[in-house]
């Protein structure tokens, strides 16, 4: 086959995956999922874990250590048919969490720490860097393998020559279709569309090759069977023999590796887009394996036969069938390898410059230059951070390549990637199933597993005098034997490599143990640990409270799209949505049709990512973060505070409402009281008045009799008399209401002073005669007081009880008494007293309970006497239940002017 | 979350997807067990040709029960895994709180 042939066909090959990508990607931008949303998809993406290590390498360690080279897939196997253990929670809690890659998926759990994310990169980039040249140094091979045998034709161009360009294109292909956009999930439909192409190639081309071995060569299965038997004979190849220890150590480790390689995790978590595709997985990727495995043994037994003895195995697949003249076969077997080794170190390099670019660049940027993160859009950034990172990691990979000299052999390279990885998996499974798990554990899990992997097994893989010296391997560190890195605490005479994997996970595990259970984790890492544990619980809970799937309000929906696509082009579309359903009304059935349609609208508006992640937010699966959360619980607290505030001052307001409305109250009261002041007074004025003015009139008009006019005359003023006195009344009145009386306080005898009271009031009625019954003993009292102010009050209760006191023999009693520095005395008579219901408003002025004619006052008497007591600083009120009238004057019996 | 109105035994259906799941994790165990078997197996020249077949056998035969549980698996769970429901419905309660 000449040479140009294939690097023309290997062009065709790229520029058709070019294609693939680029048409999905188109696709997928415009909405149209359902091609790329099948499990079959999914599945022949995970055939990832397929490298070229695969597909060149398993014949190779097939050819040299027999079916050992089947631990590498069982594991796997285990793991997916196994997926309800820990598959199914890894990708529940990737989309819950918004996973981007693994490091994101411990550095998530535990807190956000971001030093875990840096750990969990540098272990994945130290381990897969290696990895990443053994890809390119089979693909340079398998340019070798072909130039070697055609002279003719174009001139191979040298070995590192055709990785450069190999490393190039790869950067180039990754950049195009690895950081178009800046999706939320970190899903790239393109290349994974690309990589299920080539799965399907490289399945083809290994199986190809395969029935040509065996029904070709070997004349069909019986006699294969009976080649491997004479083939595996401990005499003529004693290392086929089954190593027990390696058997069951590689099948851990490889179950270990498909969770934790960094390309695995990427399309096994991050890539996927339906949770239930993992069911079709979990056979479907084991059918995978074991299809691409079935005719590796026969091809390294057939190759081993038919080819010369120094023929490396690791190519075995190529030359087999060049050497057999089968050129298009070999050129599929090439593309097949080629289609493993591209496929793997694309997603790599995804997967490791996602890690780097979010827990390193970005970081380092974001403090380098602190104004970028407030300036907002940092999408800008991110990408560039991505590109570099990708180039990065493919720069470390060929240097990695060319410093190596690419001579190990390849499945060597690959199991010490594995262990690297697998450092990871304590960490990993503690996080998402022990709630003790904590960061100080992992940290120093994570630590220690990397240091002892690569003092064991990555700085040994160099060589004796590579990375470390000779001398090390036999006297171990600082000269202690139980140091000495391929037998560490006295284990001499065990496998290198199962050396490792023992002591780098068992002391892993037991400082992650160790450092979980003496530390104690921070709120945001309990909080993760919780959401990671019960990933299950918690979307239960939501459930119940109605937040979950299938429970969205289409009202969410269509607020959502109101203020994307403009209130009448939603409602429309909303309306026609529901119509086509069958429903009257706005608001459509939340049918998947329905979703995927209303998301292809608003990608429209506002880009694919965007209205995914919008709906997924109104409706999917995707789980509130713990940062969300805070955000919205100090929002919450803001407003909650708000609204205190405004509580506080609504009390206050109603208070004061209250006080005003009191306020209001009493003035209406007062203003009533003023009217009927007023118009009782005009009243009580106007009465003399009137018969003043007439009475005043006939005397100047007409000449009267002598007689009548002394009537006359006596008559005006006797009126002219009760005026003044109302007048003086209502004088005193206001004097006294205003405080601004004038008190003259002396020294008075209280039985003086009723004596003057008595005579006083015997003016009024002088016509009856009461007895008035007195004790004498106790009214010997002197009193600091206003003696006259005092008589006032005693001469109008006196008066009062004479004009009203109905009784035929009138009785009037004082009763004097002291009580705690309080003089009482009660004017008691033998009346018919007052009626319960009057009694409240005898003091108050104006009052009168019988007609004018019988009082012939104004009504102010019992007034001024309440007036002038308080001014006294004591009461007077009616007693009742005293048979008869009674009033009860308080006083004290030393008035000092500041009790005023 | 246990709920105090849990009852104490499951509808036929929901019992016969608890057990379902009891299988899916059964598998890897038997698959386990199955595939470190042929090292306690003493090695002749003739068996190393039945030991791979036995291995692609025992390959096959974890494939075809994946197969043949993965549809029930998938459907989404009455009552759910450990809480993991979308529907509840009296009777059909978490598998913590009955069998």
């Amino acid at each position: 086959m000449p040479f140009n042939i294939l690097v023309l066909t290997c062009l065709a090959y790229v520029v058709f995956l070019f294609l693939v990508a680029f048409v999905v990607e188109r696709r997928a931008l415009r909405g149209g999922f359902r091609f790329l949303r099948s499990p079959v998809i999914y599945t022949l993406s995970l055939s990832i874990y397929c490298t070229a290590w695969t597909f060149y390498g398993a014949v190779g360690y097939a050819a040299r250590s027999g079916l050992e080279f089947l631990t590498i897939y069982l594991g796997p196997t285990l793991v997916f048919v196994g997926w309800w253990w820990v598959l199914r929670k890894l990708v529940r809690i990737g989309r819950q969490q918004r996973v981007t890659s693994i490091a994101d998926l411990i550095s998530s759990r535990f807190g956000k720490s971001n030093l875990l994310g840096v750990l969990v990169t540098i272990i994945a980039v130290v381990a897969s860097t290696p990895y990443i040249a053994l890809q390119l140094q089979s693909i340079s091979l398998s340019f070798g393998v072909f130039a070697s045998d055609t002279p003719t034709g174009w001139a191979l161009p040298n070995r590192d020559a055709t990785a450069l360009w190999v490393a190039v294109g790869l950067a180039a292909f990754t950049i195009l279709f690895g950081t178009r956009t800046l999706d939320a999930k970190e899903q790239h439909h393109g290349i994974v569309t690309a990589i299920a192409v080539e799965a399907v190639v490289k399945l083809v081309a290994l199986l190809a090759v395969g029935i040509f071995v065996v029904w070709g060569l070997a004349g069909g299965p019986v006699a294969m069977l009976d080649k491997i038997a004479a083939f595996a004979d401990p005499a003529h190849n004693p290392n086929w023999a089954l190593q027990p220890g390696r058997w069951g150590g590689l099948i851990f480790l490889s179950a270990a590796a498909v969770i934790c390689l960094p390309r695995m995790f990427q399309v096994m978590v991050v890539e996927c887009v339906d949770e239930g595709h993992l069911a079709r997985a979990s056979w479907a990727f084991p059918l995978y394996l074991f299809l691409i495995s079935l005719f590796i043994l026969p091809i390294a037994v057939m190759g081993m036969e038919l080819m010369p003895a120094d023929t490396n195995p690791d190519m075995l697949v190529l030359t087999l069938p060049l050497a057999q003249g089968q050129g298009g076969l070999a050129m599929l077997a090439f593309l097949g390898g080629f289609s493993s080794a591209t496929s793997m170190v694309i997603v790599e390099t995804i997967a490791l410059a996602t890690m780097l670019s979010n827990h390193v660049v970005m970081p380092l940027w974001l403090w380098a230059r602190p104004a970028a993160a407030l300036s907002g859009d940092l999408r800008g950034g991110v990408l560039m951070a991505r590109r570099v990172s990708i180039v990065a990691v493919l720069a470390l990979g060929l240097g990695y390549f060319r410093l190596s000299g690419g001579s190990t052999a390849l499945a060597a390279i690959g199991l010490i990637a594995f262990v690297g990885m697998a450092q990871v998996l304590p960490a990993l499974i503690g996080g998402i199933f022990w709630r003790g798990a904590t960061k100080t554990g992992a940290a120093a899990g994570l630590a220690t597993g990397f240091s002892v992997w690569a003092y064991t097994l990555f700085l040994p893989s160099f060589g004796l005098d590579g990375a470390m010296p000779a001398q090390l391997f036999q006297t171990g560190a600082f000269g202690i034997s139980w140091l000495r890195p391929q037998a560490l605490f006295g284990t001499t005479g065990m496998d290198p490599l199962l050396h490792s994997i023992l002591w780098s996970l068992a002391l892993n595990v037991a400082a992650f143990c160790a450092g979980s259970i003496v530390s104690f984790p921070g709120p945001v890492e309990r909080v993760q640990g919780a959401a990671f544990v019960n990933a299950f619980d918690a979307e239960a809970q939501a459930n119940r409270l109605g937040w979950g799937q299938g429970r969205a309000e289409p009202e969410a929906l269509l607020n959502m799209a109101q203020r994307i696509m403009g209130q009448d082009t939603a409602i429309s579309f909303f309306e026609t949505q529901a119509t086509a359903q069958g429903k009257a009304g706005f608001l459509p059935d939340l049918t998947p049709d329905f979703l995927a349609e209303l998301e292809r609208r608003l990608a429209g508006s506002v880009g694919a990512a965007t209205a995914h992640a919008m709906i997924g937010q109104v409706f999917g699966t995707t789980t509130v973060t713990v940062e969300d959360l805070m955000a919205v619980a100090n929002e919450a607290a803001q407003i909650k505070e708000y609204s205190t505030q405004l509580e506080q001052q609504q009390d206050q307001l109603s208070r004061t409402a209250r006080q005003f409305r009191e306020v209001n109250e009493k003035l209406t009261q007062l203003s009533v009281q003023k009217d009927a002041f007023l118009s009782q007074i005009s009243h009580e004025l106007r009465t003399p008045m009137t018969s003043i003015s007439a009475f005043s009139e006939i005397l100047t008009e007409t000449p009267l009799p002598a007689d009548k006019v002394a009537d006359y005359g006596r008559i005006i003023h006797v009126e002219a008399t009760r005026l003044t006195r109302l007048l003086d009344d209502l004088l005193d009145l206001s004097v006294l209401e205003n405080g601004t009386v004038q008190l003259t306080l002396s020294h008075a005898n209280l039985a003086q002073m009723l004596d003057l009271a008595l005579a006083a009031a015997a003016q009024v009625r002088p016509d009856r005669v009461f007895d008035v019954q007195r004790n004498a003993a106790s009214e010997a009292i002197f009193l600091r007081t206003d003696a006259d102010r005092l008589v006032q009050v005693f001469i109008n209760l006196i008066s009062n009880a004479r004009k009203y006191c109905d009784a035929q023999v009138p009785v009037l009693r004082f009763a004097v008494r002291q009580k705690g520095g309080k003089v009482v005395i009660d004017f008691i008579d033998n009346g018919a007293g007052i009626a319960k219901d009057s009694q409240g408003i005898v003091f108050e002025k104006f009052a009168r309970l019988t007609d004018q004619s019988r009082a012939g006052g104004a009504g102010l008497g019992l007034a001024i006497c309440r007036e002038v007591m308080s001014n006294l600083g004591g009461t007077v009120t009616y007693l009742p239940g005293q048979k008869g009238g009674a009033f009860r004057v308080m006083l004290p019996l030393r008035l000092e002017k500041q009790m005023l | 979350m246990r709920r105090p109105s849990a009852p104490l035994f499951l509808a036929r259906d929901v019992y016969r997807k608890r057990r379902l799941r009891d299988a899916a994790r059964l598998v890897p165990i038997l698959g386990m067990f199955l595939l470190i078997l042929p090292v306690f197996w003493s090695h002749k020249a003739q068996t190393a040709g039945a030991d791979w077949v036995y291995v692609l056998a025992i390959w096959a035969g974890l494939i075809g029960l994946a197969a043949l549980l993965a549809p029930g698996l998938s459907q989404p769970e009455p009552g759910g895994e450990s809480g993991a429901g979308t529907d509840r419905t009296p009777g059909q309660i978490t598998e913590k709180q009955a069998l």
